[in-house]
């Protein structure tokens, strides 16, 4: 996780913007579902921006089948502790 | 591998300006990729033949009437305001050696990489009797638009107590259950509309995505009006008869009031142009960085490249893409990109409100993408009414998500 905020902060100073850069394991994939920019009228809610304890916090519910889920109990069980640290801090990063 | 293929292709160039990556192809793979890229600081084209895309995601609910076509035309207005060059022209050769891509013209365009994203083409030597012309009449409607609107026509226009056909071909392909809800809609059109005719699945294979989803709801939603001929009853389609609407399998033939021939596929032209496809018409790659396992320095994405366990979807291609592009950049910069993760998530409607889904997560393993052990898997076989209304309400939300991110 330190190195993933280590290339974050140097393409900080690189480049204007570096959303889609440097995403720990996973992390790209879930905007798929999870719009970026938090669209209205759309039932997937928002994930972007948010706390990263709180999308811990989510992941680890869903991954152990102790939060509701139509998909993300699926999803969860592919992603570590470490994994799941490292994508919710850049997600809860960006915009 | 990929390290070293990197030191060898930074040129001089870098050092003084930036690097110039070329993407071909305005899918969900290369333009996710060529907007990735550019927003990664890096000095991007995009060479696509067509003026506007059409997704095929939901084209089968535009087949059964549920939806319009135009609801699935995307342009390259936001890629271009955020600084992507967008050319729109068929790239027809890729010369290597001297690292420029081709247009139809006869433009050159260098490149310090290159992206394929092409897609896939439908083989029209693959099927006796089954070839563009063909196609005319026994549409396949892989690729949406005029033949999306060719098959909603005949569907539309054939009367009550008609056959429909739908031929699905041996894996692999875009998108594996692509087949399954096609059937599954223009059941419910058949159903809601023209309640006296039948439709028939004749099928390459004996077991498929998502079957045990798809079958049970057949037989709750679609008694006797769906039936599915797997392999092993005959399902293979051998040669089809355009002029009689006739499709043939060993076990006999099938005529058809319409007929859907959804053919064998490989990639597209370019790919094989460029040598970066094996003799399967597909193209093996490194799935660390997408890099060509045949030319370096080229990189392959969506549903061209060989995934392994990751299917050809747009889920898939628009996540392939992120990853390929920010290895890309690290490459570019000389450094080696760590191993990804992707998801895949497919959403299939069986009935307007009805919608069932497969996930899966992927890591690296060797040559392909292995699947996550104990991750990914399919919607409950047994969940109530309101789940599967649920998932049919998060399978358009999803599709406005992923083409906002992609286009909007
Ligand atoms: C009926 C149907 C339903 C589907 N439903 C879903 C779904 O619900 N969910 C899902 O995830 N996936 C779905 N898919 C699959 C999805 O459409 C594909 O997997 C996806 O489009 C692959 O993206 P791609 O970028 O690889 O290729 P494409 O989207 O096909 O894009 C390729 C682009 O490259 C351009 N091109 C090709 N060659 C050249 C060249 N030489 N020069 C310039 N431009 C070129 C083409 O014009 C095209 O715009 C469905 C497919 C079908 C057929
Ligand atoms: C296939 C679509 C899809 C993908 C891909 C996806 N999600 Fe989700 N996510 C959902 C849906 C749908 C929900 C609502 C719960 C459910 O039905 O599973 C959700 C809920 C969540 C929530 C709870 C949000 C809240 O406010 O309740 C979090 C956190 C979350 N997802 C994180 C992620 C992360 C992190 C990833 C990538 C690793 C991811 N999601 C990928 C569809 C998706």
């Amino acid at each position: 996780m330190s190195a993933a905020h280590f290339v974050l902060a140097a393409l900080a100073v690189a480049a204007p913007s570096m959303a889609g850069a440097a995403a720990p394991p996973g992390a790209s994939s879930c905007a798929g579902c999870h719009s970026e920019a938090g669209r209205p009228n759309v039932a997937i809610p928002p994930i972007h921006g948010q706390p990263a304890a709180e999308i811990i916090a989510a992941m680890r519910a869903y991954r152990a089948g102790e939060r509701p889920a139509s998909v993300m109990d699926r999803i969860a069980k592919g992603f570590s502790d470490e994994e799941i640290q490292a994508i919710a801090a850049w997600i809860s990063a960006q915009r | 591998m990929a390290g070293a293929a990197a030191s060898a292709l930074v040129r001089p160039a870098l050092a003084q300006g930036r690097a110039k990556v070329v993407v071909v192809g305005g899918g969900f793979g290369g333009a996710t990729c060529a907007r990735a890229l550019r927003r990664a600081g890096l000095d991007v084209t995009l060479v696509e033949a067509e003026a506007t895309y059409m997704a095929c995601p939901f084209s089968n609910a535009v087949i059964a009437g549920l939806r319009g076509l135009e609801e699935l035309r995307f342009g390259y207005g936001a890629l271009r305001r955020e600084g992507v060059a967008v050319v729109h022209q068929a790239a027809v050769a890729v010369e290597v050696e001297s690292r420029r891509v081709v247009l139809a013209d006869g433009a050159g365009v260098p490149y310090d990489r290159l992206v394929l994203a092409p897609g896939i083409d439908l083989r029209f030597d693959a099927l006796p009797g089954y070839d563009a012309r063909g196609a005319e009449t026994l549409p396949h409607a892989w690729k949406a638009g005029a033949q999306t609107e060719l098959l909603r026509r005949q569907l539309d226009a054939m009367e009550d107590g008609g056959t429909v056909v739908v031929s699905v071909p041996a894996n692999p392909y875009r998108c594996p259950p692509g087949p399954y809800e096609r059937a599954s809609l223009i059941a419910h059109y058949l159903k809601t509309r023209k309640p006296r005719s039948k439709l028939i699945l004749l099928d390459s294979k004996d077991s498929f995505s998502k079957q045990r989803l798809f079958q049970a709801a057949w037989a709750s939603l679609y008694p006797g009006l769906l039936e599915h001929v797997p392999l092993s009853a005959g399902g293979a389609v051998t040669a089809v008869d355009a002029a009689e609407r006739t499709l043939s399998t060993d076990f006999g033939d099938h005529r058809a009031s319409v007929a859907n021939v959804i053919p064998p596929q490989q990639a597209g032209r370019i790919a094989r142009v460029a040598g970066v496809s094996d003799r399967s018409g597909w193209c093996p790659i490194d799935p660390v960085t997408f890099e060509s396992r045949l030319r370096p320095g080229i990189h392959v994405i969506g549903d061209a490249a060989i995934g392994g366990a990751i299917p050809k979807s747009a889920f898939a291609a628009n996540a392939e893409a992120k990853v390929c592009a920010e290895a890309v950049a690290g490459l570019l910069r000389d450094e080696a990109p760590a191993a990804p993760k992707l998801i895949n998530t497919c959403y299939s409607l069986v009935a307007p409100d009805y919608g069932i889904s497969i996930a899966g997560v992927y890591r690296p393993a060797g040559d392909l993408f292995a699947d996550v052990e104990g991750a990914g898997g399919t919607s409950p076989l047994d969940a109530p009414l309101s789940v599967r209304a649920l998932e049919a309400r998060y399978a358009e939300d999803w599709f406005r998500i992923i083409t906002a991110d992609v286009f909007g």
